[in-house]
């Protein structure tokens, strides 16, 4: 019975799916809207119910901890922990925000569009759950195929077309090379049990897809043989790289600003949160497990070396932030802004994990879910703004707070947070990760991820100024902001401030949940 | 020392739901912001200046060396306890005379842009909130908090002078601004984090953002010699030390009066403040190795500021040179290390907030009506401006020392007090060179600053109120209102007033500036040979570390 009521959120967003696609059927031909609004309930209800089961059923509740044998459930294949938890949250919330800022623009009231919204959540949670090589792969596709079609559903536009087209074959790309990696180190698992054998260590691990299984093997291993640990390396690198686009870290960052610029806005928010959050999960999944080895403490390894993914990840974390920052200076469209920017805040993240500590782990996940609210607002905005001017460039901003006063006090909060200014969730976010940073002795990996921040300032005060003091020669027309989207971004609004001010409850949430995931290492 | 009642809270909160008040306003009624302003400062000023009499009747009791002994009104939340973080508020004496600056200060800003004619409701909106900030970061006594404050602080002087500063330089200066200021920070951040982090002699690391436990314990003394500086100079870019200064003459230009106001009259002053509380209270060890070296850089700023002051024709950058040459006094008073050096610097804050946020409010009536800050244009003002003209006057002689006058009474200890720093114990720390040597040659040195600051001061009032008056050249001169004479007349009120009698603040700073001197001089006591042997250790620890990089 747990194992069902472990995954009642997937099975409310199936039923939610089936509402969804069933009430195109029923719903009048001028009246698209309430296709929108079932999915908008539904996202909702998925949301209480992944909340209210947590919080409410103590013997579920109870389960929730650090021990494998009763976390580990459906074969295996999917992991119920705190850190599942939070990341279900973080996806039903970007889900139902997106859809209530969406729900009023004409060419999107599409039961599809709805509906791949939904498949693609479920493929997210499956992502953030799942300890399994197979179901990781198979939970990737099914958010990353939705995705596709998403990005390219403005077929009417030509660049949404492009988005799309482009977005596939990247994609496809990456989960390809993925793939190989994967398979590779499934072939290795034969050579693995002959080398433990020979160490005279009986674990068979022949055939084995399970990550927590494949790195107690690898760990186990007193002596990698020579030869054989360049294998793991070039698997580390493959699968890596499948995580890197996911989570658009340079280099594999070239299709995020042409797919977020391309695409409906709508899904260039839920794509640069959602997506990139769950990216995340695996990506933390993967490591914090020690599939790659030398977990503990970074930089201590016998020959004066770190472990390899450290170094990778290391330069990616620097390269992300700092191409990202500085490519979003000169930018003149505001959502090919907002995507680099996106970019280099996966820059922060990858901190946090570098940290390779609880803290920073449950400081990452923090970062992500005021991201997830913050970045939503921001295209929120954009959204809207777009709509009724038609264009989404720098000057279309331009005087936005005598046009709509409520849009530009939206865009200043999400502005704010990301840059990382109280009281906003981004100066809380940033300072938990900064934190866990210098505790784990990276105080110049900080130092470096401050002078980013800096950066970054620069071009959201740009934005700032934009909307606060420049005129435009539309500045008496008003832009129509409907009431769901007000909802929604009141909604991301309060929660920015929330995390910002109170942050008590957040912060609880993520570092017991980033305890979980450590506490298996020992 | 508790209090039942939240005092500190109403008032660093009540400016900050005035402000979101003042936001839902609808637009028509955006008249009413000025009101619902003008109500929230004076309760603040009124509140504030019932703390500070309460605390100076009690000063007796609140009075130690202990800084957690010195605090009063505390009030202690819990925020994110697991990692030591809480809402805890209390002040000593100095931030006590600080918190009633700001009041006073923010009911003068207010006063001052009564008629701002530009988006009153945005405009009173994001001052509550900078005199929120402000007011935040004297009374915090999380560290956590201090920063949060402090960020909130800066925020609103971008969006203000952005948006009613003078147009030619505004985006330039209040970017140049927002960027110095908030990089300074987050490098005084970082180390303080590391800090956190540190271990302690006895192994265990601080474990809390409580600053009291900080003000308590005693870091290693390599630590404490290598995060010093970042830790200090993080914040003291924001009270315009040299050579990190350059913002602060551009920031005074560029924003509008009421917010070159609060930016030199207390903004700075926040910098000064911070910079003494988290870095020297925390590392006195630190600041006993790096001040013979701030105290050049200190005299850079107090003589460079100074000459530059002269050289320029514009009154508000006249005005703002002369702020980073009186704001360096402040930074010598702190590096004298010893109770005058300390008494002095804090008076200093106090009496220059007041008079130059009395200049920039004249230099603001003048361009009002005349359009112009040039001072070859400008001439026999008096003759228009009979008021500004007396209250330029008086803080321009507050601004030279002259005695009978605030700044003499902040002046002078800071002279004496690095004077009397040619005592300090800190023989051998650089090889040979006797840093004691310095203080001497700084004391005497920067009298000529005083020099210089008449020498420019007599030169404006020459060129801008004495002279011909040229009726023919102003259309819109027009007399002053009676809400600027109320500002000017009780800005003046207050600069004699603490020349005349200087006890009515000199001994809260006094007990406020006590704890922090106390560190020091234990600090000082320390065997020069130990401390060399750390610099020794510092030394080869950072090239092993560079070339092992």
């Amino acid at each position: 019975m747990n194992e069902y009521l472990a995954i009642l959120p997937e099975i409310s967003l199936l039923v939610v799916l089936v509402f969804v696609l069933g009430a195109d059927r029923f719903v009048a031909e001028d009246n698209r809207r309430q296709v929108g609004m079932v999915a908008a309930w539904g996202a909702l209800v998925t949301l209480l119910i992944t909340v209210g089961v947590w919080w409410w059923y103590e013997p579920f509740n109870a389960s929730l901890n650090s021990d494998l044998a009763t976390s580990v459930i459906w074969g295996d294949m999917l992991r119920m922990d705190m850190v599942t938890f939070v990341f279900r949250v973080m996806f039903l919330l970007s889900l139902l925000l997106t859809i209530l800022i969406s729900l009023d623009i004409e060419h999107l009231q599409r039961p599809e569009f709805y509906g791949l919204l939904v498949t693609a959540t479920i493929g997210f949670n499956l992502m953030a759950a799942s300890v399994d090589l197979v179901m990781l792969f198979v939970a990737l596709e099914t958010a990353s195929i939705s995705l596709y079609l998403l990005a390219g559903f403005s077929t009417a536009e030509q660049r949404s077309t492009e988005a799309g087209m482009k977005y596939f074959v990247y994609g496809a790309f990456a989960s390809a090379v993925m793939l190989y990696g994967m398979s590779l180190l499934y072939g290795l698992t034969g050579e693995l049990t002959r080398v433990l054998g020979v160490h005279g260590i009986n674990l068979n691990v022949v055939g084995e897809t399970n990550i927590y299984e494949l790195a107690q093997a690898i760990a186990a291993v007193p002596e990698m043989p020579e030869g054989m640990g360049v294998y793991f390396v070039v698997t580390c690198v493959l699968i890596l790289a499948g995580f890197a686009f996911k989570i658009s870290a340079v280099p594999f960052h070239f299709w995020a600003p042409d797919v977020y610029e391309g695409a409906p806005t709508p899904v260039t928010a839920f794509a640069s949160t959602a997506s990139k959050a769950a990216g995340f999960a695996v990506l933390f999944r993967v490591i914090a497990a020690g599939m790659f080895g030398s977990y503990a403490v970074p930089l201590v390894v016998e020959d004066g070396g770190a472990a390899e993914w450290w170094i990778i990840i290391l330069a990616m974390c620097v390269f992300t932030m700092t191409i990202g920052n500085f490519a979003a200076i000169f930018q003149t469209n505001l959502k090919r802004m907002l995507a680099y920017s996106s970019v280099a805040q996966a820059g922060y993240v990858l901190i946090g994990l570098l940290s390779m500590n609880a803290d920073g782990a449950g400081a990452a996940m923090y970062y992500l879910l005021m991201y997830v609210a913050t970045n939503i607002v921001a295209f929120g905005v954009v959204i809207l703004v777009s709509n009724a001017t038609g264009a989404d460039n720098l000057e279309d901003f331009y005087g936005l707070n005598r046009r709509a006063p409520f849009l530009a006090l939206m865009m200043l909060l999400a502005l704010l947070s990301l840059g990382g200014i109280p009281p906003t969730a981004g100066f809380i976010g940033k300072f938990f990760i900064f934190k866990a940073a210098v505790d784990a002795g990276l105080w110049w990996l900080a130092l470096i991820g401050i002078l980013n921040a800096f950066i970054a300032l620069y071009y959201y005060l740009t934005v700032i100024k934009y909307m606060y003091l420049y005129d435009s020669d539309a500045a008496d027309v008003a832009i129509p902001v409907s009431r769901a989207a007000r909802l929604g971004l009141a909604l991301g609004g309060i929660i920015v401030l929330y995390m910002g001010t109170v942050a008590n409850q957040a912060f609880v949430w993520t570092t017991e949940a980033a305890s979980a995931f450590f506490a298996i290492l020992n | 020392m508790e209090f039942s009642f939240p005092i500190l809270s109403m008032i660093t909160l009540s400016p900050l739901l005035v402000a979101v008040i003042i936001l839902m306003l609808p637009e028509e009624r955006g008249e009413n912001a000025r009101m619902l302003g003008l109500a929230a400062m004076v309760f603040g000023l009124v509140l504030s200046l019932w703390m500070y009499i309460t605390y100076y009747i009690n000063l007796e009791d609140v009075s130690g060396v202990l800084w957690e002994d010195t605090l009063m009104f505390m009030e202690t939340y819990e925020w994110l306890p697991s990692i030591g973080i809480n809402y805890i508020v209390g002040v000593d004496g100095l931030s006590a005379t600080l918190v009633l600056l700001t009041a006073f200060v923010g009911v003068g800003g207010v006063l001052i842009s009564w008629s701002v004619p530009d988006r009153p409701r945005e405009f009173f909106a994001f001052f509550m909130l900078l005199v929120a900030g402000v007011h935040g970061v004297f009374v915090a006594v999380d560290a956590f908090l201090l920063f949060f404050f402090y960020e909130l602080a800066v925020l609103p002087m971008y969006v203000m002078i952005v948006m009613w500063g003078w147009k030619e330089r505004r985006e330039y200066a209040g970017m140049k601004l927002t960027l110095y200021l908030l990089i300074g920070s987050f490098i005084s951040f970082i180390a303080f984090l590391v800090l956190y982090f540190t271990p302690l002699a006895d192994g265990s690391t601080i474990g809390t953002f409580d600053l009291r436990a900080w003000a308590e314990v005693d870091f290693p003394v390599q630590a404490q010699i290598i995060w010093f500086m970042p830790l200090f100079l993080g914040f003291a870019i924001l009270s315009g030390l040299w050579p990190f200064h350059n913002w602060s003459p551009d920031g005074h230009v560029a924003a509008p009066t009421a917010v070159s106001m609060i930016h030199a009259g207390v903004l700075m002053k926040l910098g000064a403040y911070a910079s003494m509380r988290v870095g020297i209270q925390i590392l006195p060890i630190g600041a006993v190795y790096w001040f013979p070296f701030v105290i050049l850089l200190t005299l850079i700023n107090v003589v460079y500021g100074s000459l530059i002051a002269m050289r320029q024709r514009d009154m508000k950058y006249m005005i703002g040179y002369s702020s980073v040459s009186h704001m360096g006094l402040v930074s010598m008073g702190f590096a004298a290390m010893n109770v005058e050096g300390f008494v002095g610097a804090g008076i200093q804050m106090v009496s220059h907030g007041i008079m130059t946020a009395l200049f920039f409010a004249i230099v603001g009536m003048i361009y009002d009506r005349a359009h112009s800050r040039n001072m070859d244009e400008l001439s026999g003002m008096r003759h228009v401006l009979p008021l500004p003209t007396f209250a330029f006057v008086l803080s321009g002689l507050v601004s030279m020392g002259m005695p009978g006058l605030s700044g003499f009474i902040a002046e002078f200890p800071i002279f004496m007090g690095v004077w009397r720093g040619r005592g300090i114990n800190i023989e051998g720390t650089f090889g040979g060179l006797n840093p004691a040597d310095f203080y001497s040659i700084v004391a005497i040195m920067s009298a000529l600053g005083i020099i210089i600051t008449a020498a420019y001061v007599l030169r404006a009032i020459n060129d801008v109120f004495l002279g011909e008056y040229e009726p023919e050249k102003w259309h819109d001169m027009r007399p002053i209102m009676a809400i600027d004479k109320v500002v000017l007349i009780s800005f003046g009120a207050c600069l004699v007033i603490i020349g005349l009698f200087p006890g009515v603040i000199a001994p809260m700073i006094e007990s406020g500036v006590t704890p922090v001197v106390e560190r020091l001089n234990d600090a000082q006591l320390q065997d020069p040979f130990t401390v060399l042997e750390a610099v020794n250790n510092v030394t080869t620890d950072l090239l092993a570390w560079f070339g092992g990089a």
